[in-house]
Order: structure tokens, then C-alpha cells, then sequence
């Protein structure tokens, strides 16, 4: 949407879990590049089913999803995904679960299915870009522990650097600061938030905060218990530029839309 | 067991070992219990010849038997760990099979298949895959989704997902698993030996020595059938300490 090329069209898309109530009946959706979009909604509004979907690990009964103007079948390799957690590998150390999608990376070669085909560049090269992102989230120190012995701050910075360190063009987040402490959160959020315009990353963020939401989204996308088929996309009032009157006047206006029954 | 042994404490194992048996064969006093004074030596005279040949048989068939057991047990348990519609469906029939003691299918497959080396590996394989596929499909079942999905994000296919999250996840277990069947399986090993070949520890010691009443003979074949035992004990235990350092065990 807005005047930026497409990152991501939805065009009526309809999913539903085998045989109940259509969680997305005809739904649409532009993501421009380089956006920041926060999705909002109760918890079994379909949020992390929207995001599922766009990362390709969900296929829609109906419709169609294009990233760059591609129609997406299987998951790209350029698409980042963070989950709230479990998402660490309990065996290996934290640079070792860092390190793992370079290690894909290198499994399958630049195939273009499971590894960007352009832009291949030396498995070192990989590692050590790996390690850096340790070092800039912070984690750097807690390298050779194992997921148990770590915060779950630590580990879902783990979880990001693994996930940034592949360089992707579209990072998809569910509520992945969920489970952690205030400061915490904020200090992530400012990361992911940073980690924005500069190299035109295209950020969707999945939450049930609506103060995360306000702080994150450029825009807004509302989602309700039910099916799904309006697009209901607010305007958000991320960054410090923003007054403080326009974002109370959002977050009540958010409050009012999810206490809202369907 | 979770700690790991060092030299000096299985040194001390096995000399109080040999003391109580030693001891035993004071007390006794019978040709049926030699101690491990007349035993060891004719262990170690046998062991390059004849009883080394019997040795190397026994292994050789509960290796095969482990190998036949893993390949299919383990991918089978996969399947069912990650598709619990079908997981479901066959859970009875498991719970059904799972305790029932495999031995006495002896007959049948002897009848079926006749009493060669193939029918007694098969037999053995039997008790191994029950304990292996139970444990692949409970680990392969708490891997939790969102583990899956992350890493299937990162770019994995079926070929990466088997390589870095099922191979890691469940090999500790099926490790754990064949080390506490290990014994079982040499139990079954040495009925099956005693019927229709010419080697492997089982026939020497019924067949060659004890039916013979060559009782320190027949000793130095329990004392190698005990060290094929604890052969496939120590190296399994050894694997697992080493696979599951993340859970702060052992050598951490």
C-alpha cells in the first residue's frame, strides 16, 4: 500500500483448519517495502495463521499470496520468522543455534528453494557475520551455553541474530517479546525497529499489546474472532517524531475495536 | 545412570567382583563354581582361538540385529511421533505388542524361517524395535511445533530437517534405549545359539563345555559372553554422555 512497492499482496485469500469456521474468507492485504505492520487481535483472531500463511508454511484453500510478485508455495529463503520461543534447538549452544540457518544455507547450496541462489558468499564469510550479530544483540558472552542455561531475553535474542544473520528481505515476528521483561522488550523492539529502513527489511510484527502495536506499526492491521474478510488497517505512531496525544487517541481507539465483539 | 565411571572406580568394580567370586568358589567347593584364579587364565588362553571365533559370531549377530532393528524402528517411530492421526490409530496395536516377551515367538519363526542365522537375528531385532520405535515416537512427538516451523523457516527441507532436529533430538533416546535392551538381547542371543549352529558363546557354552562338563571352559564363555554385554553397555553409555551434555549431565 501507501506509495512504496509491494512487499507483500494478499489477494482473497481463504484458509480454514480441517473443516471449522474459515479463519480468512476472501481476505486482501498490501505490505509495502521497507514497512513496519503491526497485526493485533484477541487471541484466535488468526494472527499467527496470517503470518503462517505468509511465510509459506501454511497454504491457503483459496487466493493467492505474492511476495516481489512471486506467488508463494513454500517457504522463501529470504523470509525471516521469529516465534514467542521454543524456537532454539535444546541440544546445541547458542552459537551453534545461531549459526544454524547459515548451516542450512550451506546443506543445500544456493538452490534458490532453500537458499537465495544470488548473492552466495563463503560459509566463513556467513559464520562470522553470525558472531557479529552476537556480539551487537549483546549475547556474544553466553555463545558456548545451551538454551537452558539462558533468560528467555537471551534466547530470543539468540533467535533474532540466527534469523537477521541470513540477511532477509521480510522478517515475520509473532509475539516475540511476549514473554519477556519490560526493559527487555523495549530493547529488542528498538532493535528490530532500527534494523528497518536502512537496508529496506520489511517487518510484520503479530502481537495482543497494544502498546507494542502502536510503538511498532507504521500501520495497523486489526484482526476479529471469526472469519476474517474486511481488511481493517489503522495508521500507527511509531518513533520518537510522533506526539503524545495522537497515540493515546490510537490506543483508545484500538481498546475500542478489540473489545468489541465480532 | 547418569554419571559417567572413571578408571580408578571400575578398576575397583571389577576387583571386588573377582573377590566375591573367588570367594564364592572358596565357600562352594564344587567343580560347577572354579574361581576366577582357574578361569581367567584359560579365558585368556581360549580367547585368540576357538572362543574368540564364538565371540566374534554372538557380536556380529547382535550387531546385525541393532542395525536391522534401528533402520526400521526409527524411522517408523518418525512418522508416528509427527503424525498423530496415524500415531493414534496404531497406539493400541503397540501397547498391545510392546510387552509381550518376544522369546516366545521362538517356535513359530523357527517353523516360518527355518533355524538359520537369519531367524535368530530376526528374533533378537524383534525386541530392539519395540524399545527404539516406542522412544523415536515419544521424542519425535515433544518436539514442539513452533521448533519445527522455525527451523523450517530458516530454509530446511525434509533432507535438513532429519539432519539438524530428528537425528539430534532422538538419538540420545534410541542410545538409551538399546543400552537398556542391550542385556535382553543377549539373553534371547544365548537360548537362540543352542539350537543348530556351530557358533556363537551360546552353543559353546551349552554344547561345547557345560553339556561336556569342561566347567572352566564353560566359564571363560560366560566370562566373554558378560564382556560382549558390557562392551555394548559402556559404548552406548559412552555416546549418550557425550550427546547429552546440554542437559548438564556428566562431564557438562
Amino acid at each position: 500500500m501507501s506509495g512504496a512497492a509491494a512487499m507483500i499482496r494478499v489477494d482473497r485469500l481463504t484458509f480454514a483448519y480441517g473443516g471449522r469456521v474459515p479463519v480468512f474468507e476472501g481476505f486482501s492485504l498490501g505490505v509495502g517495502r521497507g514497512e513496519a505492520l503491526a497485526v493485533i487481535g484477541p487471541s484466535g483472531c488468526g494472527k499467527s495463521t496470517l503470518l503462517y500463511l505468509l511465510a509459506g508454511l501454511r497454504q491457503p484453500q483459496s487466493g493467492e499470496i505474492r511476495v516481489l510478485g512471486q506467488p508463494l508455495v513454500r517457504p522463501r529463503p529470504r523470509t525471516g520468522l521469529i516465534l514467542q520461543d521454543h524456537g532454539l534447538l535444546p541440544w546445541a549452544t547458542l552459537r551453534d543455534n545461531a549459526r544454524l540457518g547459515v548451516r542450512i544455507r550451506t546443506f543445500y547450496g544456493p538452490d534458490g528453494r532453500h537458499a537465495p541462489r544470488e548473492g552466495a558468499e563463503s560459509r566463513t564469510e556467513a559464520l562470522a557475520r553470525v558472531d557479529g550479530w552476537l556480539e551487537r544483540l549483546g549475547i556474544l558472552e553466553y555463545a558456548d551455553q545451551y538454551p537452558s542455561q539462558l533468560s528467555r531475553g537471551q534466547r530470543q535474542r539468540a533467535a533474532i541474530a540466527r534469523t537477521l544473520a541470513l540477511e532477509p528481505d521480510l522478517l515475520l515476528m509473532d509475539e516475540p517479546f511476549s514473554a519477556l521483561d519490560a526493559p527487555t522488550r523495549s530493547d529488542l523492539l528498538d532493535i528490530i525497529g532500527r534494523a528497518g529502513p536502512a537496508d529496506g527489511l520489511t517487518r510484520i510484527l503479530v502481537t495482543h499489546d497494544i502498546d507494542e502495536a502502536v510503538l511498532f506499526g507504521e500501520e495497523i492491521l486489526v484482526l476479529t474472532r471469526g472469519t476474517n474478510r474486511e481488511t481493517l488497517v489503522l495508521e500507527g505512531q511509531p518513533g520518537g517524531d510522533s506526539d503524545a496525544e495522537a497515540r493515546s487517541a490510537l490506543r483508545a481507539r484500538l481498546l475500542g475495536l478489540l473489545e468489541k465483539k465480532p | 545412570m547418569t554419571k559417567s565411571i572413571s578408571p580408578l572406580s571400575a578398576l575397583a568394580g571389577l576387583a571386588m567382583f573377582f573377590v566375591l567370586w573367588q570367594g564364592a568358589a572358596w565357600l562352594v567347593k564344587n567343580a560347577i563354581l572354579p574361581g576366577p584364579v582357574t578361569v581367567v587364565p584359560v579365558f585368556f588362553r581360549l580367547l585368540p582361538g576357538e572362543l574368540g571365533l564364538h565371540f566374534l559370531a554372538s557380536a556380529g549377530r547382535v550387531l546385525a540385529a541393532v542395525a536391522l532393528a534401528v533402520a526400521l524402528a526409527a524411522p517408523l517411530g518418525l512418522i508416528l511421533g509427527q503424525a498423530p492421526r496415524i500415531d493414534r490409530l496404531v497406539a493400541p496395536l503397540i501397547a498391545i505388542l510392546y510387552p509381550i516377551p518376544k522369546i516366545v515367538f521362538l517356535p513359530v519363526i523357527y517353523v516360518l524361517m527355518g533355524i538359520t542365522d537369519v531367524s535368530k537375528v530376526l528374533l533378537i531385532a524383534l525386541i530392539i524395535f519395540f524399545q527404539i520405535l516406542v522412544v523415536v515416537r515419544d521424542e519425535a512427538a515433544g518436539l514442539h511445533p513452533e521448533l519445527i516451523l522455525s527451523v523450517r523457516s530458516l530454509g530446511a527441507g525434509r533432507r535438513a530437517l532429519f539432519r539438524y532436529v530428528y537425528l539430534p533430538a532422538t538419538l540420545p533416546a534410541v542410545l538409551t534405549a538399546l543400552r537398556v535392551s542391550v542385556g535382553t538381547a543377549i539373553a534371547v542371543l544365548f537360548i537362540t545359539e543352542q539350537s543348530l549352529t556351530h557358533y556363537g558363546l551360546g552353543y559353546y557354552i551349552v554344547v561345547e563345555t557345560y553339556q561336556v562338563l569342561l566347567y572352566p571352559q564353560m566359564y571363560s564363555g560366560i566370562l566373554a559372553m558378560s564382556l560382549l554385554g558390557l562392551a555394548f553397555y559402556f559404548v552406548l553409555f559412552r555416546f549418550e554422555v557425550r550427546l547429552t551434555r546440554h542437559l548438564g549431565r556428566a562431564e557438562g
